[in-house]
């Protein structure tokens, strides 16, 4: 048990070393995470389903193909027999997937989404489909038709959303590594609030095909790790073009893994935005931000100010162009073909009473809500004034960061205003849970790419910080370029990574409602 | 209930027709406007089809680019200006036909608008019909609604979908109001439709058979006091789908509208469905501008770019416009005006074309056309080209008839054969036991017979009068019942009288 311990606080990069050296299995390690699983899942609840059989004998067939060895050994991917969970809003054969929603329960895709293709490509074996809140519809993962996720570091905390089942699977050591979407900073706030890192790479950097969509122009497939290095080993097998997208670059990747392994910040000018930080940010958060700068500052950076006028008008214009295309997406679920049928108790039995009935038990209240919005903001009569008005505002951010980018090579900014809030406290006010994805929304609507990673604890609390940094369009090497030295200097000053500092959750004097002082 | 008419004259004497037309033309590419699945007819239901066209989740689009190469061309034919730069919509709507409960189309940018299609009338004159727009969309699935009375929804005990055609490439081709028809609007009707179905089918860009569906019509017709520049409130009757009935539909419509004008109602703006049976329309759905798709740009696409050297390129490779091939086919075939005006106006321009392709003369095939197929295309009720001819079926009469197996009666007999589904030509002459006499042996015992029962006219044909030949001929194909060779007849009375043919 020790010694399976070891294997799972292991970084992905480290197992993968490990691997090629076949100090050890891929078996040992995919049962090392199985076993953690049914150990600690049952409090953090990060799974929907548990993908043991498939899992194993991908390992199986890894273990098998290395102890051949030969020219088929030399072609296994580095990341070859290193586990990974996906996010439950990305397709695969062989398992369910349910988006987190009533609607899809029990439903199997026939097809693999392009990401998920890539993953068994690299002979990954995938542990199982994480829990987020319903068709990723959330900043808390409350939403999620099957129970919420608890955040490993205080159970009684919400773990981040909608990827909070990623992100708490990855800090509870239950996995390695995890696929996650971000539509409005659905990786980066999970990250942030388990001491995690998770990058939204560039919109178009890796394919869509088989992410369930919440909203297209906005919705983008990432990374969930533990390391910066991780996130750029993995980034480097899910991108890169594929025909299926219309909307995927036709850009080469660059390399990640060598921009996060040569990290440097000397003479870089890093950028804090004006808006997104201070007054609506918590002070433990401000004062983990401003030693992050600090830090970046003694390694040579110069920190300069920019100002972004336009991101006052960034959640509102999200919470039009987001929900306007959510409610179009989300129209064929309506029980004619898959999913979820269910027949009104009484009156005629029509086509439209049927979709009708099973669309009214099919979705949960935030989904129903994002639906009436987009429904409304798309109408006649209101379309220019609401979603006409809300493209307008995304030209201007988008012209923001183009100002910003011109005087500085890489942004910065916290990721979340606040750590982790206790479950249940913003289910009935919307308006807050939304201010959640206040610093991490104007990214996906400009489309450029953003890091999350651990900046320490808030003092007040004791809870996860996130920083997060910001690239131009297609420069997410920058991402991992910056976020490495970052990286390394916080955990130089902790004396090790910040998820040594999390509860064992399998020692019995952890209960799931102590705090975590 | 049958909705009152005015006569077509009465209508026309009071009111002044605008006419507009949105005609649908599937495009024949190997694949779907946004999928890999095959565009094929009439396979299997709900099997061509893949995630993509079920609407499955996490799906995405992919336009296809031979689609827009042949939109580009369509357009250019009609002589529109093409978009540098485009893109494609959703229009959401539910309804089980389309699977994602949108449908992808074009909205606010067309990918070809402002063109104009010269269309001529039967008597030579030139209407310009302007274009407006056409765009490119994706085609729904097929609903067959099951143990309703009509056909419909309503009343059905349930509903069959068959999704192989959803998402086929569809360009929709919509017109400006055309003014200033008159009593020519029935005709000007089926002629704009007969002349888009043949640029797509010119084109190589659709099948164009309208029996399929690959080129539909919706028919919007109003009508207004004449004298008045504002139009009337309109009606669209959809999916009409041969030419004749594109004709009756129109003219049908003019006569209904003017009925409810004559009785001070106003005309309620509807969709109405064409009943070929009948020749009537019934309402369909109240149909208003407000009706609301809320449309907004798909955002799972990347707007189409069309370079000027590409437009260009396609441009150069369109073949010639339907006013030059037809003077071109006219003198190929050494038709004069009025033949070859009769061919256009019978619609049976590329049938003949087919067939001298087949092997025929011109002449051979302008006189099975004209001649025997187009007046049973009129009594079936349908368009010539739908009857059921093919082109292969024309020269193997034709030859059975110069090789003096049978004659032309016989032929025309064994052509009514073949459409009645009896088999080939030389299948059905036959079981018919239909082959020319020519065992001289027989035709001698019924020429003999027949100059001596008529020793009158056998005296002038030996005073030189052979002209009186006809009634002997006759006699002797009476008394054959028809299976005689006339041309050996003839050659065998000369014989027997001595005289010199």
């Amino acid at each position: 048990m020790t010694e399976n311990n070891e294997l799972i606080r292991l970084s992905a990069a480290a197992l993968a070393e490990k691997l090629a050296a076949r100090e050890i299995t891929a078996v040992e390690v995919t049962q090392a995470y199985l076993d953690r699983i049914a150990a600690v899942d049952g409090k953090v609840h990060a799974f929907l389903h548990v993908n043991a059989d498939e899992a194993l004998a991908v390992a199986a067939e890894v273990d098998a193909i290395r102890a051949a060895g030969g020219a088929a050994a030399e072609e296994l991917h580095v990341l070859a027999g290193v586990p990974i969970a996906v996010k439950d809003l990305i397709v695969t054969i062989g398992q369910p997937t349910t988006a987190g929603s009533k609607i899809l329960e029990g439903w199997h895709s026939p097809y693999d989404a392009t990401v998920v293709e890539r993953l068994r490509a690299a002979k990954m074996p995938i542990l199982g489909k994480t829990n987020l809140d319903e068709f990723a519809m959330g900043s808390s993962t409350e939403h999620s038709a099957y129970g919420p996720t608890h955040n490993p570091w205080d159970l009684d905390r919400i773990p981040g959303g909608s990827g909070g089942g990623s992100a708490a699977a990855v800090a509870a050591f239950e996995a390695p590594l995890a696929l996650g979407t971000d539509t409005g900073g659905s990786i980066r706030q999970p990250g942030a609030v388990t001491g995690t890192v998770g990058v939204k790479p560039t919109y178009g950097g890796v394919s869509r095909y088989g992410a369930i969509a919440m909203a297209s122009s906005l919705d983008q497939i990432g990374p969930v790790s533990r390391t910066v290095l991780d996130s750029a080993l993995l980034h480097q097998v899910i991108g890169g073009h594929d025909p299926r997208d219309s909307t995927s670059l036709p850009d080469p990747l660059e390399d990640l893994v060598a921009a996060a392994r040569t990290g440097n910040v000397e003479g870089m000018k890093i950028g804090i935005i004006k808006e997104l930080h201070g007054e609506g940010y918590q002070a433990g958060v401000e004062n983990r931000f401003n030693e992050s700068l600090e830090l970046l500052k003694g390694a040579g950076a110069e920190i300069v100010e920019v100002s972004c006028p336009n991101f006052k008008y960034a959640l509102g214009a999200y919470y039009l162009i987001m929900p306007s295309e959510a409610s179009s997406n989300l129209a064929k679920f309506d029980g004619v073909r898959y999913g979820l049928r269910v027949l009104p108790e009484q009156g005629p039995l029509t086509i439209e009473r049927v979709m009708g009935a099973t669309r009214a038990a099919g979705f949960g209240d935030e989904v129903k809500r994002r639906i009436i919005l987009g429904t409304y903001a798309l109408s006649a009569g209101y379309y220019d004034a609401y979603y006409g008005s809300a493209q307008k505002v995304r030209t201007l951010i988008q012209r923001d960061f183009d100002a910003a980018f011109e005087k500085a090579d890489v942004l910065i900014s916290p990721t979340a205003p606040t750590t982790a809030f206790k479950l249940g406290e913003k289910l009935n006010d919307p308006l807050a849970m939304y201010l959640n994805d206040v610093a991490t929304i104007p990214a996906n609507m400009a489309g450029v790419p953003g890091l999350s990673l651990p900046g320490g604890l808030a003092d007040e609390d004791g809870l996860p910080v996130g920083i997060q940094l910001l690239a131009p369009a297609r420069q997410d090497a920058r991402l991992y370029r910056v976020g490495a030295v970052l990286e390394s200097l916080l955990e130089a000053q902790w004396g090790g990574p910040l998820l040594d500092k999390a509860p064992s959750l399998t020692d019995s004097a952890v209960s799931s409602h102590g705090g975590s002082h | 209930m049958t909705d009152a008419t005015l006569s077509f004259e009465e209508a026309m004497d009071k009111y002044d027709p605008v006419l507009g037309f949105e005609v649908h033309v599937e495009l024949n590419t190997k694949t779907k406007m946004f999928s890999s699945a095959p565009n094929v007819f009439g396979d299997e239901p709900n099997t061509n089809v893949n995630e993509v066209d079920l609407g499955m989740p996490g799906v995405l689009p992919v336009v296809n680019k031979t689609a827009i190469e042949s939109s580009i061309k369509i357009g250019l034919a009609l002589n529109c200006k093409i978009a540098e730069k485009c893109r494609f919509a959703r229009k959401n709507y539910f309804y089980p036909d389309t699977p994602k409960n949108f449908q992808t189309s074009q909205y606010d940018e067309p990918i070809a608008y402002d063109g104009y299609l010269d269309i001529e009338l039967s008597d030579g004159t030139v209407f310009r019909v302007e274009i407006e727009r056409a765009h490119m969309e994706e085609d729904a699935g097929k609903l067959t609604h099951m143990g309703g009375a009509t056909g419909r929804i309503q009343g059905a005990d349930y509903s069959l979908v068959d999704y192989n055609r959803s998402g086929v490439p569809l360009v929709e081709i919509v017109t400006k109001p055309i003014e200033g028809a008159g009593s020519r609007a029935p005709e000007l009707a089926k002629a704009y439709v007969a002349a888009v179905r043949e640029i797509v089918k010119n084109l190589g860009v659709s099948d164009a058979k309208m029996e399929r569906g690959n080129v539909r019509c919706d028919a919007n017709v109003s009508l207004r006091p004449h004298g008045r520049e504002r139009f009337g409130i309109r009606s669209e009757t959809k999916n009409v789908n041969s030419l004749r009935a594109v004709e009756h539909a129109v003219r049908y419509e003019i006569q209904r509208h003017a009925a409810v004008l004559d009785s001070g109602e106003p005309v309620i703006q509807e969709t109405r469905h064409w009943h070929e049976d009948t020749r009537t329309t019934t309402s369909g759905r109240a149909k208003s501008d407000a009706d609301d798709y809320r449309y907004f740009p798909e955002p799972d696409l990347v707007p189409i770019t069309a370079s000027r050297e590409w437009v260009e390129e396609l441009r150069a490779t369109l073949p010639e416009p339907p006013a030059a091939r037809r003077k071109r086919l006219q003198a190929d075939w050494g038709y004069s005006d009025l033949e070859f005006r009769d061919v256009v106006n019978a619609g049976v321009m590329d049938e003949i074309e087919e067939t001298i392709a087949a092997g025929a003369t011109a002449t051979v095939a302008r006189k099975w056309w004209m001649g025997e197929i187009v007046g049973r295309a009129k009594n079936a009720d349908v368009d010539p080209g739908q009857l059921g001819v093919n082109p292969a079926t024309i020269v193997e009469l034709n030859k059975m008839v110069e090789d003096g197996k049978i004659n032309n009666k016989m032929a025309s007999e064994v052509l009514d054969g073949v459409l009645a589904g009896e088999g080939t030509p030389a299948e059905i002459v036959e079981k018919r036991g239909l082959a020319v006499v020519s065992d001289d042996g027989p035709l001698l015992e019924a020429i003999d017979a027949a100059l001596a029962a008529q020793p009158g006219v056998a005296d002038k044909i030996r005073g030189g009068k052979i002209q009186a030949i006809g009634a002997i001929v006759g006699a002797v194909m009476k008394a054959t019942r028809g299976q005689a060779d006339a041309g050996r007849v003839k050659e065998l009375i000369l014989e027997r009288l001595g005289v010199e043919g």
